[in-house]
């Protein structure tokens, strides 16, 4: 990616954060979400989150790869298991780190 | 030198003990940056104009994947939804609060400071200080993601290549999702979600990922209503 659209990525993200946040804060008070909007915004964290990380865990060079040879898919779980147990990103990230490392060199 | 206010000072100590969460967290988002081949001035400049870390390794993600410039644009979006909901639900608390307050209130609306200020006011909206507060919440954690990702984007670009760090990004998404996971609709959202993702990634323009949110979402709202239905 050229600097310039690097640039015009991270000012476009930038303007659409800041108005996602000031959206209704900026309007009078009675503006609010509809009920059913709310509810289903509950869910896009846990959604969206998970299918930006999922493919990264079970495609290799974009083909469906669930052997146990994906070394990539085993670390992932072993992310997922930490992170479950103990609620940190920093010993979920330093676990799935050494467990790629180890994967990839038992594999 | 006017003194604080000492809702400003309470928001000060209500912040310290988060910090053990944030900094890490920033620590690790610099480096995935790093890693990512985001150098540091624009890394620098995402992590203060954008301040909102799941985004911010969502779009390295995608950069790394080499995804179109409007795709990760939209992808942050998604991503950033959740932020409607905060904002429309600390909107009543600064009712009297002018403008520009409320504009820095915006600014600085993360996942951490939302949820402690709902925990304070959430049971008596109209005690006093609550911008105060929110902005003593807001300095130490702003000021310790900052000064974390700066420190990962150091690590970062010194460590070589074998190190993997690439894939620190999917790993700390990772640890964020995994703590919405305690409902039996969120996890229904996020596997089909995931599933989606994964199927439909030979899609043009990662509409994949358009399309995975939907059927997250839906498939969580589906579940929610199918087991309230059941227990009622």
């Amino acid at each position: 990616m050229s600097s310039a659209t690097l640039w015009a990525v991270i000012l476009s993200i930038a303007a659409a954060t800041f108005w996602q946040r000031a959206s209704f804060l900026v309007l009078p008070e009675r503006f609010q979400l509809p009920a059913l909007l709310k509810q289903a915004l509950r869910y896009v964290p846990a959604a969206v989150l998970t299918a930006i990380w999922a493919p990264e865990l079970m495609l290799r060079q974009g083909v469906l790869d669930l052997s146990p040879g994906n070394e990539r898919l085993l670390a992932g779980v072993v992310a997922i298991a930490v992170a479950w147990r103990f609620r940190v990103t920093f010993g979920t990230t330093v676990a799935g780190l050494i467990a790629l490392h180890l994967f990839d060199w038992m594999l | 030198m006017p003194a604080f206010h000492p809702e400003f000072r309470h928001g000060v100590r209500s912040s310290l003990p988060l910090l053990i969460a944030v900094g890490p967290f920033g620590l690790v988002t610099g480096v995935a940056m790093a890693a990512g081949g985001i150098p540091p001035l624009e890394a620098m400049a995402m992590s203060i104009l954008i301040y909102a870390g799941a985004s911010m390794l969502a779009a390295t993600q995608l950069i790394v994947e080499g995804a179109p410039a409007m795709v990760i644009v939209m992808a942050a979006f998604i991503v950033n939804l959740r932020l409607f909901m905060y904002s429309a639900s600390i909107r009543p608390y600064l009712a009297g609060e002018p403008l520009h307050r409320r504009l820095i209130v915006s600014y600085a609306l993360v996942d951490n400071p939302y949820a402690l200020f709902l925990q304070r006011f959430g049971t008596h909206p109209d005690a006093p200080g609550k911008f105060d507060y929110f902005v003593g919440l807001s300095v130490p954690i702003w000021l310790c993601w900052q000064a974390t990702v700066a420190a990962g984007l150091l690590v970062g670009h010194q460590l070589p290549a074998v190190w993997k760090l690439e894939f620190a990004a999917p790993l700390a998404l990772i640890a964020m999702t995994v703590p919405f996971l305690r409902e039996r609709a969120m996890i229904a959202a996020a596997a089909s979600a995931g599933a989606t993702a994964v199927l439909a990634h030979g899609l043009p323009l990662r509409l994949g990922l358009a399309l995975a949110a939907v059927v997250g979402i839906a498939a969580g709202m589906a579940t929610e209503r199918w087991l309230g239905r059941r227990a009622s």
